[in-house]
């Protein structure tokens, strides 16, 4: 693979990373304060997941960057300044209500199982190898937040009318997980990731029936052109700082 | 390794086979189906491990068990691989290993053969009294690992280890 080619992979492993990374630190706030113990299990199972697949994103990374896959992903994860983060905003919005975690983790899902499907076909062997292993666990949280979807939609009126809310705001913002990043279009020319905007049909044409059978509302309109990955919202740099906290302590501890 | 002498694998694998997965005690990591490959590579084991789940935080506990078995072996230099390929799959779980689940309370995962989407609608047996009248209540529970069940025949809840 061409050292430009290597480069652009590595930046998308790691922006991939990152979504997964910041959305496992906002699921993991809700431990001890989830409706019910079970879901309170649910959302830190699902963190847990989501930074083990942001470590497998991180160690390929390295492994293209010629970087040492063991330090690699925790330079990234605890030494990088916020603004070099690559996540989507989505991902790094506060919790909300029950409603706007739920439906957002929902809507992350839908876009990994359709990105997962496209990445098995990599022509980078390590990358479709681990979008296979991904996308096997992953079956379980599109099952898990697809059924609170349906509950929540059909639910009551108050349990409708949040989760609306919550798709009115998430929905434009869920867009920019299709972006085209810098150096995306030859990845994918070369074979090595999907096209972005083949991604997004699918993934909307699954959301819409999901969503609409939940009797939600996708928004109308024309939706502004998201922001690319280097923009983030205020919310971010307290993430960061509180993820750094422990690390950046004592840098040369041993864990 | 002795200099001189022929690589002896099967003292490596009954080696392996006393590493338990430390969150389910019961059951070693060879019966789990972890380890796909042992072998020598320029003097050097090498033990070819496949993660169940990928943010399984008992990875690290188990490549760290295993280095330390095997050095006690007077293996001076061993290296763990994690592969991602062919994925883990619960139905590599051995026969034996499957009883040790279910002794330990926890339902052992049903064989899918590659197609889980179907496996996920069924309802889960119950380790205690065997019966299928049983209801999925959380797709997660304690571990990466494990579901949580209820089962309407013996009235209690159980865990399932999760096909994969």
């Amino acid at each position: 693979m061409k050292a430009e080619l290597r480069e652009a992979l590595a930046n998308y492993l790691t922006a991939i990373g990152d979504d997964e990374l910041i959305l496992a630190h906002r699921d993991s706030e809700w431990a001890g304060h989830a409706p019910i113990l079970e879901e309170d299990i649910g959302f830190a199972n699902l963190a847990l997941d989501e930074l083990g697949h942001a470590s497998i994103w991180y160690r390929l990374a390295a492994e293209l960057l010629d970087e040492d896959p063991d330090r690699h992903p925790d330079a990234l994860v605890f030494t990088r300044p916020a603004s070099e983060f690559r996540n989507v905003q989505m991902v790094e919005l506060p919790n909300g209500d029950w409603a706007f975690s739920m439906l957002r983790q929902y809507l992350f899902d839908a876009s990994e199982q359709v990105r997962l499907s496209a990445l098995a076909a990599s022509k980078h062997p390590e990358l479709a190898q681990a979008a296979v292993k991904i996308r096997t666990e992953e079956l379980y949280h599109i099952r898990h937040t697809s059924a609170w979807v349906r509950r929540l939609g059909l639910g009551t009126q108050q349990s409708n009318r949040k989760m609306q809310t919550a798709l009115d705001l998430l929905y434009p913002r869920a867009l920019q997980l299709f972006t085209e990043e810098t150096g995306e279009a030859e990845l994918a020319s070369a074979g090595l990731v999907p096209r972005p905007d083949r991604l997004l049909a699918s993934w909307a044409s699954q959301v819409s029936e999901e969503l609409i059978a939940s009797e939600l509302r996708l928004p109308d309109g024309n939706l502004s052109t998201p922001a690319g990955r280097n923009a983030h919202t205020s919310h971010l740099e307290p993430l960061v700082a509180e993820l750094q906290q422990v690390a950046r302590l004592e840098a040369e501890i041993a864990w | 390794m002795v200099t001189g002498q022929p690589p002896d694998l099967d003292r490596v694998w009954e080696a392996l086979e006393e590493i338990k997965d430390p969150e389910i005690p019961v059951i070693s990591i060879v019966e789990l189906g972890l380890i796909r490959q042992v072998g020598y590579t320029a003097g050097r084991l090498v033990v070819t491990l496949s993660p169940s789940f990928a943010g399984c935080p008992a990875l690290d506990v188990m490549r760290k068990d295993v280095r330390q078995r095997l050095q006690q072996l007077g293996e001076e230099s061993v290296e763990v691989r994690t592969v991602f390929s062919p994925p883990w799959t619960s139905d590599w779980i051995t026969p034996a290993g499957r009883e040790k689940l279910r002794g330990f309370g926890l339902a052992p995962p049903p064989r899918h053969a590659g197609d889980l989407t179907a496996v996920l609608q069924q309802a889960a047996r119950c380790p205690y009294c065997e019966s299928q009248d049983t209801e999925l209540k959380n797709g997660f529970g304690s571990t990466p690992c494990r579901s949580i069940y209820f089962c309407n025949s013996c009235v209690q809840p159980f865990e399932q280890f999760k096909p994969l």
